[in-house]
């Protein structure tokens, strides 16, 4: 059932004997078996505290990727109220990476805006794996700009391996979309805030990151490029994806030092994917807190902040 | 005849030349492998003269060839962080950066200077693709809100010359957010109602291409210069999607409108003047003698009100043009 990542497998192994304990015992009420059972709970509990504990920025980037993360759309269904989708970027067509509308957060109207990567197959393609084309920033952009003219607060959700390279996307502005996106986050006067899922991947990332208050989920990643991009281009070699996770200091910790991120936001025992929902309240609670930090300021404070915190950036310097 | 450009600029041409004078005379062109005579080539910005090819060019010839006279003022571009990661592939940067410093005698990726072009008062900025890739990282960040700065403080246009393959790795995250703070300079240009003009050079790519150098008021590009945020290697290797000749070249953006104008090099200062002088609500430059040279704008006058001297439109522009020839 549960997918394991690589450096998960001996905890594989410890939870599937639990499982299959208990499976035992279901068909044979004469087995006694919860001593035994619990003792591996116990033991995978312990292991689990322990791999993830000390994940590494490689193992970090696996858990962002998890394929059972909470994904955008799992945010806004169990978080918003009334979410009324809103399409389309009223030039070429509507790009199911990006989802977006209108939608109440606590009973306030805001405008949510998100990459979806889907759940399986069929969806993973419908939503083109949370890689967006231009048609995707450019909704953002109507977005962002509708919110603004309502005084709606802007929250985004990211979670994307990049912007899509694809022939048609290239031919249609990619480059620009992502430009105008990011310069519409910028010119929003209302509180825009923004949560890292999962992957922040480049430029595709900026473009809706771009925000007064930026919180990343505690094992979510936000990059310049992929450590296997970047691993094949500084160490010529793409299986030194490792060495290039741990060189780009790309996890919310070090980014959090950097000033890059202003609040991470603690995951469940074992990756947000082991309790999905606690995963989300903690997201809403991050999401009301960063709001409340912009409550009553006015549309050109808002500008200026965030311009602001783009501007000093660049002031620190992480240890060796 | 002109007194700058027939006696001022050879001889700064002359002194710039000198300090990289090629052992080997003649390079050969990599578009048609004609063999060019360096000091021709040199007269003709790098443009072959055989094909038209444009081959790379560094800030400080481009910024010669552009400012009257081949005057200009360097901006003082505020220093980043040292090595703020501690970044360490299979070098340390710190050691890459000196290397780059060494072989193109720059100190970073991009130029900016202040002069005047046409008798056109500018701000101008040129990312240098020598220098580590013309990579953007927080220097490159910092030259491009400098630029800003300065062109909104003397109420000048910005022209801007890109060239990069993207972003600087070694700067991991900081690279990124130059994304976001060079859009920002592009936002206090729109506010004060500053042209911001881009000229797009062979290559921009990735992030640089998605950010300030996709927001200019007018977008030109140099012929056949490579303009994409995807690469077409990575399109080809991840989605093995064939692509058709030219893509992502000059004339393939400004066919997909993507571009105002693709103009050659030669061609360049002529067009950015009679941009600049008509967004800027000046009278047509007019082709004639220059006047005795002004000191070089050491100190700029402080009264932006007052007008530009109508006489002394110069002829530099057509004769720049007619002496590359
Ligand atoms: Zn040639």
């Amino acid at each position: 059932m549960t997918y394991y990542l690589d450096f998960e497998k001996p905890l594989a192994e410890i939870e599937g004997k639990a499982e299959e304990l208990r499976a035992m015992a279901r068909q044979n009420s004469e087995m006694n078996v919860e001593d035994e059972a619990a003792a591996l709970d116990k033991k995978a509990t312990a292991m689990l505290e322990e791999l993830y504990g000390s994940l590494t920025p490689w193992r970090k980037c696996q858990v962002a990727r998890h394929p059972e993360r909470p994904h955008c759309s799992d945010y806004i269904e169990a978080l918003f109220s009334e979410y009324t989708p809103l399409a389309g970027d009223r030039n070429f067509a509507d790009d199911h990476a990006v989802m977006g509308g209108l939608a109440r957060l606590d009973d306030k109207p805001v405008m949510v805006i998100g990459h979806e990567k889907g759940n399986d197959t069929e969806s993973r393609i419908r939503h083109n794996f949370g890689m967006a084309r231009p048609e995707g920033y450019r909704k953002a952009v109507r977005l962002i700009e509708t919110a603004g003219k309502f005084g709606l607060p802007v929250i985004t959700l990211v979670d994307t391996a990049g912007a899509y390279p694809g022939k048609g996307a290239e031919e249609r502005g990619q480059s620009e979309a992502i430009a105008r996106s990011t310069q519409a986050c910028l010119q929003a006067g209302v509180p825009l805030v923004s949560v890292i899922i999962g992957e922040g991947g480049s430029g595709g990332a900026v473009a809706f990151a771009t925000a007064n208050r930026v919180a990343m989920l505690e094992h979510s990643i936000y990059s310049v490029i992929s450590p296997e991009g970047c691993a094949s281009i500084l160490w010529k070699d793409s299986d030194k994806m490792r060495e290039a996770a741990e060189a780009l200091r790309l996890t919310a910790q070090d980014l959090h030092k950097l000033g890059v991120c202003d609040r991470i936001i603690p995951e469940p025992l074992g990756g947000a994917h082991r309790d999905r929902d606690a995963t989300i309240e903690s997201v809403k609670s991050a999401l009301g807190a960063m709001l409340k930090e912009l409550e009553g300021k006015k549309p050109a404070a808002l500008i200026k902040d965030r311009r602001q915190k783009y501007l000093d950036l660049g002031s620190k310097r992480l240890a060796a | 005849m002109n007194w700058i450009t027939n006696y001022v600029r050879p001889r700064i041409n002359s002194i710039f030349s000198r300090r990289e004078t090629p052992e080997n005379l003649w390079s050969k062109c990599d578009e048609c492998g004609t063999m060019l005579f360096h000091r021709e080539l040199s007269a003709n910005l790098n443009v072959c003269t055989s094909c038209g090819h444009h081959m790379a060019i560094r800030p400080r010839d481009r910024f010669t060839a552009l400012f009257d006279g081949g005057i200009f003022t360097e901006v003082k571009v505020p220093e980043p962080t040292d090595d703020p990661l501690r970044f360490r592939d299979q070098k340390k940067y710190p050691e890459r950066l000196r290397a780059a410093q060494k072989s193109t005698g720059e100190k970073e990726a991009m130029l900016v200077a202040e002069g005047e072009m046409g008798r056109m008062p500018i701000v101008a900025a040129a990312q240098d693709f020598s220098f580590m890739g013309g990579s953007m990282g927080m220097y490159v960040g910092n030259a491009i809100i400098a630029a800003a700065e300065r062109a909104v403080e003397l109420k000048r246009p910005l022209v801007l010359f890109s060239a990069a393959g993207g972003a600087r790795m070694q700067e991991g995250i900081l690279s990124l957010m130059q994304m976001p703070r060079t859009t920002v300079a592009v936002q206090m240009l729109k506010e004060a109602g500053q042209p911001y003009i881009v000229v797009l050079t062979h290559p921009t790519t990735g992030g640089v291409t998605a950010s300030y150098a996709m927001l200019g008021d007018i977008q030109i590009a140099e012929p056949g210069a490579l303009i994409c945020f995807a690469g077409p290697r990575v399109i080809q290797q991840t989605l093995g999607e064939k692509l058709p000749e030219g893509f992502q070249r000059a004339e393939y953006l400004l066919d997909h409108g993507m571009l105002d104008r693709v103009t050659p090099r030669t061609q360049l200062r002529d067009e950015l003047i009679r941009i600049t002088r008509m967004l800027m609500g000046q009278p047509p430059a007019v082709a004639g003698d220059l006047p005795a040279p002004a000191e070089p704008p050491v100190e700029e006058p402080k009264s932006e009100e007052q007008p530009a001297p109508e006489k002394a439109e110069d002829g530099t522009a057509s004769e720049e043009a007619d002496q590359t020839k």
